[in-house]
């Protein structure tokens, strides 16, 4: 067994008065897919967001690739640079071009000379068939475009990790299936990725293990067939009959 | 047979109602335009007061057969759902209207037809009209102030020089646009202030010494704006990212410099920089009062522009801060290629505003004894030689402003669709 890429202990998190994480342990390990599952605000989004830090976690560790993330973290950036990230809502710089939100991030933080980032940008445009729209500006495209440049800007830092918040919640039915297709093939490619959704067959499909959690509580962590086969807790046999 | 129900127009019988309606409107427009060009009272057989409402109560039945809706014409559609809605809306146009005629003929042979320009003094003026010759006499002391006359190519040349400069950016090769907001901010306003004090201040490469004193008109107005707008902006630009600042030092300061600025009024500003600024000065240290003033209003203008930019800012939604954090981007990365570019979009309104009060606010240093258009106004309407024209100047003065003012809001109209890439 491998050391583990991404590592928390113990970890609790508040906003203000509100504890929204309760004592969560969870190993990541390296090209491991995970599902994390959950009714909504069970803190599933804050905990993806704690593991670049967007979101500062107050008690426990987390530790990604090496790196402990606290106060005292210098290069924050560094480590961010390494887990790519995928939001609900695209968040797509709408300022820039398709191409432009694809190149900005690796010419910028990592350097890359112009030219080079943008064969890399077009290239990754292209696993995810958006490269004909290199030139258009956000606005411009359908959700699910959207959507899937925003996979493609992510992978054009060359992450380790790839973080995705509830990818295919702000789509449209039609368009869930190309954002869903786009993040199959890159599972199949071996990224370690964690992924909150409440698509269910695409965890089936892809994830090694899928996580329940219910008011910030990791309720259940087992392997993808025994979690839909053989629920444990009653709280996820309830949950997983409402959704499936 | 059809019968014509003169109390409600409608599809039916438009074409009678619409003909008979601006046939009475047009007897209306008549009858005020005769009555003010001509002189003549077309309705004098009417009784008192109804000759003067007679236009009026024409004009209203008019527009009140001409309003029919949907009625398939698209002018008179377009007519009916602007100006002629209802019957008081369709008052208040007729109002507008014959205003309108009723103000023309005495302010146009006021300016125009008994105008004099000619000659090149007081005695030149015999009409009943502005005297245009004031303006033309008056009109180098307008411009340049008390700059000796033999030195006008100096400003002339200066403020050329500095409007060239200030295209470099059109002209810049693409490897050097990186460099582009770096000429802007810092390498530009410094060869402008170069120029202009080598060129218009004078003292070396054998230019006579000019001193500030005697700078003024136009040309002043456009020295203190220029400088004002140049470093009030980036200013402005650091005190709202302060004051959105996590760290609590930055943060305060950014509040005490914003708040502070925002609750004095430019008059005192003014006052304090040119009277008691010098006092708090070592002896042999001088600073030139149009230097000062300058300061004082881009610290004074700089605060107002940071409460526009940090509205820009505070419109972003957190995602975008999000994603830029996530993309491994840095404080300054994320606002520079991020965060700025956006929220300067979305307030160029607000800082071409901010920008156009300024321009505005620079007839105010007058009360420290700089005269700029304004202010040479002022000392010209005392001369002796020349009393009361007054009028012909702040006419001419509103004129100068209001040509400046409109060439930059639409400027800033033009950013805004230049930088306009949302749906």
């Amino acid at each position: 067994m491998s050391d583990p890429i991404i590592k928390i202990q113990n970890m609790n998190k508040w906003f203000g008065d509100f504890q929204v994480l309760k004592n969560i342990n969870l190993e990541v390990e390296a090209n491991k897919k995970i599902v994390v599952c959950g009714p909504s605000g069970s803190g599933k989004s804050t905990l993806i967001r704690c593991i670049n830090r967007l979101e500062e976690h107050q008690e426990g560790d987390i530790i990604v690739d090496g790196n402990e993330l606290s106060e005292k973290t210098k290069d924050i950036e560094k480590i961010r640079a390494e887990v790519g990230m995928v939001f609900q809502q695209f968040n797509l710089f709408p300022h820039l071009s398709i191409l432009d939100n694809c190149t900005l991030a690796p010419i910028w933080v990592k350097k890359m000379p112009k030219k080079e980032a943008q064969e890399l940008a077009l290239d990754q445009l292209k696993k995810v068939q958006i490269d004909d729209q290199a030139n258009k500006f956000p606005g411009q495209l359908s959700g699910g475009q959207q959507q899937r440049c925003a996979i493609a800007r992510a992978l054009c830092m060359q992450p380790k990790i790839m973080l995705f918040d509830e990818p295919t919640s702000a789509l449209d039915p039609e368009m869930i299936k190309e954002v869903l297709d786009a993040m199959v093939s890159l599972a199949k490619g071996g990224m370690t990725m964690i992924v909150v959704t409440h698509e269910m067959g695409f965890a089936k499909e892809v994830a090694d293990e899928v996580i329940f959690m219910d008011e910030g509580m990791i309720i259940e962590k087992a392997d993808t067939k025994e979690f839909f086969a053989n629920p444990k807790s009653d709280r996820t046999k309830l949950f997983l009959s409402q959704i499936l | 047979m059809q019968t014509i129900n003169f109390l409600k127009p409608n599809r039916d019988n438009i074409k009678n109602y619409s003909i008979i309606g601006s046939v009475l409107i047009l007897i209306s427009l008549i009858d005020v335009i005769s009555n003010s060009f001509l002189k003549t009272n077309l309705t004098s057989f009417l009784p008192g007061s109804l000759t003067t409402l007679f236009p009026l109560i024409l004009g209203l039945i008019g527009l009140n057969m001409m309003r029919i809706d949907y009625s398939g014409n698209k002018k008179l559609d377009l007519l009916n759902k602007n100006i002629n809605t209802n019957n008081f809306n369709a008052l208040l146009t007729l109002l507008i209207i014959f205003s309108i005629i009723k103000a023309l003929p005495p302010s146009l042979s006021w300016m125009i037809l008994d105008a004099n320009i000619s000659g090149d003094s007081k005695d030149a003026c015999t009409g009943t009209g502005a005297c245009w010759t004031y303006i033309k006499v008056w009109f180098r002391r307008f411009m340049y102030g008390m700059y000796p006359n033999e030195f006008h190519w100096r400003i002339n040349t200066a403020f050329i020089l500095v409007i060239a400069l200030g295209f470099v950016g059109y002209f810049m090769k693409e490897n050097l646009k990186k460099y582009l907001a770096l000429y802007y901010v810092i390498i530009y306003p410094v060869i402008a202030y170069l120029v202009i004090y080598y060129l218009i201040s004078g003292g070396s490469f054998g230019l006579q010494w000019v001193e500030t004193g005697a700078w003024g008109g136009l040309s002043l107005t456009f020295i203190v704006s220029f400088f004002c707008l140049i470093f009030c902006f980036p200013l402005g630009m650091i005190f709202a990212l302060g004051r959105r600042s996590n760290l609590p030092a930055i943060k305060y300061i950014s509040i005490c410099y914003i708040e502070f600025w925002r609750g004095v009024p430019l008059i005192t500003v003014l006052f304090m920089s040119s009277v008691m600024f010098p006092m708090f000065l070592p002896e042999d240290f001088f600073m030139d009062k149009l230097v000062r003033v300058i300061i004082a209003i881009t610290l004074f203008e700089a605060a107002y522009c940071a409460e526009v930019i940090r509205g820009g800012l505070q419109s972003l939604p957190r995602g975008q801060y999000d994603a830029a954090k996530s993309l491994g981007m840095g404080y300054w990365k994320m606002h520079i290629f991020v965060i700025l570019p956006q929220a300067l979009k979305l307030v160029i309104p607000g800082i071409a505003n901010t920008f156009l009060a300024l321009v505005k606010d620079t007839p105010l240093i007058f009360v420290v004894g700089l005269a700029e258009l304004a202010g040479m106004l002022a000392l010209a309407k005392t001369n002796p030689k020349w009393l009361g024209f007054a009028m012909e100047g702040y006419i001419f003065a509103s004129i100068i402003f209001w040509i400046i003012c409109y060439a930059m809001s639409k400027y800033s109209y033009n950013l805004e669709a230049k930088y306009k890439t949302e749906r």
